[in-house]
């Protein structure tokens, strides 16, 4: 028996959904008095591999194979699904992130498993196996109890706080059969925004609304951001007009962010946007309206104009820092 | 072209979420329900113009009570050919999976279209494991598709960007923003949906995996503490030591 953790990778460095799922996945092994092992796919240096203990590991399953440095949902299934034999795992855990929504669900087909995307919660095993899950786009929480002798979990980013140790993972290789017919997906490119935080990895995001007036000014986003060390994002309406990218875009019909701070600037905060950012820790608003529905939804709030505010409290965090 | 496109209905994205039942029911008391809008604006209208431009069969195919049954002639309304109707009020994925996997099975679809996930359970799984479950690839989060022939040439979300991938039909996609825009049903396929043909059909043997055994909601905000424009320093002072997250 074991808790098996698929650890997603982008250019050989683990991602941090994936310390978080290793993380998981090993606190979910001391409930049930087993041990975690991760699993990585595509290439990876050995520190890397290593450092997954860190997180909880006690061994890492590596595949080095470069055809597996993209995602390829069959062929992921595959390995997984013989990973999860090879160790016995009753617990396969993933990350919620893209790449996770690509594998998990069909892992958890594959092995007729219970599976829940989106866990906030360790498994309540004092009475089944329950994790909570958040539903209604971050406006309500589900206990579901998972009926079945293998369960798969995915872990919703950016919930549970790293609390990294020196411990290091034993690395072992791992040798699944798999020939280049298996690959029915081709990657023809890939383009990322390079030396950027991801959004939904970041732990501060500065975010830009209609109330910018316009994409000559987001530098007053982008300089307060810098200053943070955090990540941009925009509302809805900004990314369809074009001021920003679509990438950018949080909301419902956006990305979903949990950062430990989302500071809002001139977005009213429609119920939609609020469907993508309410998982957040602390929330700041600037507004000029005091009757935005966004100061209700917040910790923090000034009623003021962002021209005037955000260049000063970019000075003032330039200061303290 | 035989295009399946499976839509859920989901209450609408301002609808108050509120439980009855001690916490073990969605409360519909007043609650307006909607095609799930990734399903209707995204997957639905891209077949949609798949039929317009290269012509195909639009299904629709959906698991629900006789209540869905408005949301499914929406849908009619909206171009879609024809619809089936998986009579179970089953929330656990993988029953709804496999029961869709079993009507494709029969009708043997080129393409099967699904949203990224429902906005009420948010599970983003269906998708996935029907193409598990008939051995199809599986192409998550689209938010462009384009078709040669048998190739489709699509850009998935990833990480901090973009991935252009190729795959030969049959396939299975679930679809984001990007890939379509919405669309408002006309008077005449509002009318000639009436008419199109909605078979109900039985649900296969299936397991069900998980149950929800109860409902909560987040605690409530404290209240926003309101800062003087003036005084951004107090804001600093407060996210570095009362919140501590800078």
């Amino acid at each position: 028996m074991s808790v098996l953790i698929f650890a997603d990778q982008a250019h050989g460095k683990i991602k941090k959904v994936a310390f978080e799922a290793v993380q998981y996945g090993a606190k979910v092994a001391q409930q049930l008095g087993t041990t975690a092992t991760a699993l990585v796919l595509g290439t990876a240096a050995n520190e890397e591999l290593e450092a997954l203990g860190n997180y909880g590991a006690a061994k890492v399953l590596h595949v080095a194979d470069a055809r597996l440095n993209e995602v390829e949902g069959t062929v992921f299934t595959k390995i997984i699904a013989d990973a999860v034999a090879q160790e016995a795992a009753q617990v396969v855990i993933f990350g919620h992130n893209f790449d996770g929504k690509a594998v998990a669900p069909r892992v958890a087909a594959r092995l007729k498993a219970g599976f829940v995307s989106g866990a906030v919660s360790l498994p309540d095993t004092s009475n089944g196996f329950v994790v909570k899950k958040s539903v209604f786009s971050g406006k309500a929480f589900a206990n579901v109890s998972i009926n079945t002798a293998v369960k798969v979990i995915a872990v919703m980013p950016n919930t549970f706080a790293l609390e990294p140790t020196a411990a290091k993972a034993a690395v072992a290789t791992f040798s699944p059969a798999i020939s280049d017919a298996d690959f029915k997906v081709k990657v023809s490119s890939v383009e990322t925004v390079s030396g950027e935080v991801p959004l939904t990895e970041a732990d501060i995001v500065v975010s830009g609304g209609r109330g910018l007036k316009g994409p000559e000014n987001w530098g007053l986003v982008e300089d307060l951001a810098k200053s943070l060390g955090a990540a941009t994002a925009c509302s809805r309406p900004v990314a369809d007009t074009g001021w920003r990218p679509h990438h950018e875009h949080v909301g419902q019909t956006g990305l979903t962010v949990r950062p430990n701070l989302y500071i809002a600037i001139g977005i009213s905060g429609a119920i939609q946007h609020l469907a993508g950012v309410n998982g957040s820790k602390v929330i700041v608003v600037i507004n000029k309206d005091p009757e935005a529905p966004f100061f209700k939804a917040a910790d923090y709030g000034i009623v003021g104009d962002a021209f005037e505010v955000v260049p000063k409290l970019t000075a003032a965090i330039k200061q303290m820092k | 072209m035989k295009i399946l496109v499976c839509i859920s209905k989901t209450p609408d994205t301002t609808a108050k979420i509120a439980f009855t039942d001690n916490n073990t029911k969605f409360n519909e008391a007043g609650v307006q329900f909607i095609i799930n809008p990734y399903d209707e604006w995204y997957a639905l209208v891209r077949a949609l113009e798949l039929k317009e431009t290269l012509g195909a069969t639009v299904h629709l195919v959906t698991a629900g009570g006789a209540d869905t049954e408005p949301i499914i002639r929406k849908a009619l309304a909206l171009g879609g050919d024809e619809a089936f109707r998986i009579n179970t009020d089953s929330q656990d994925s993988f029953y709804i999976a496999t029961q869709i996997a079993e009507h494709a099975r029969k009708q043997a679809y080129d393409l099967i279209f699904t949203g990224k996930e429902t906005i009420d359970y948010n599970g983003a799984a269906i998708g996935g494991m029907v193409a598990e479950l008939l051995d199809l690839p599986y192409v998550s989060i689209a938010a462009k598709f384009e078709l040669n022939g048998t190739e489709a040439t699509i850009n998935r979300e990833i990480e901090g960007g973009e991935e252009v991938v190729k795959v030969t039909l049959p396939v299975v996609v679930s679809c984001q923003k990007g890939m379509a825009e919405q669309r408002i049903p006309g008077m005449r396929g509002i009318m000639a949906a009436r008419t199109k043909p909605l078979a109900v059909v039985e649900p296969v043997a299936a397991d069900t995996l998980t149950t929800v055994s109860s409902f909560e909601l987040p605690p409530a905000k404290a209240g926003v503490k309101l800062i003087s424009p003036d005084n951004v320093d107090e804001l600093v002072k407060l996210l570095h030591d009362e919140a501590k997250v800078i």
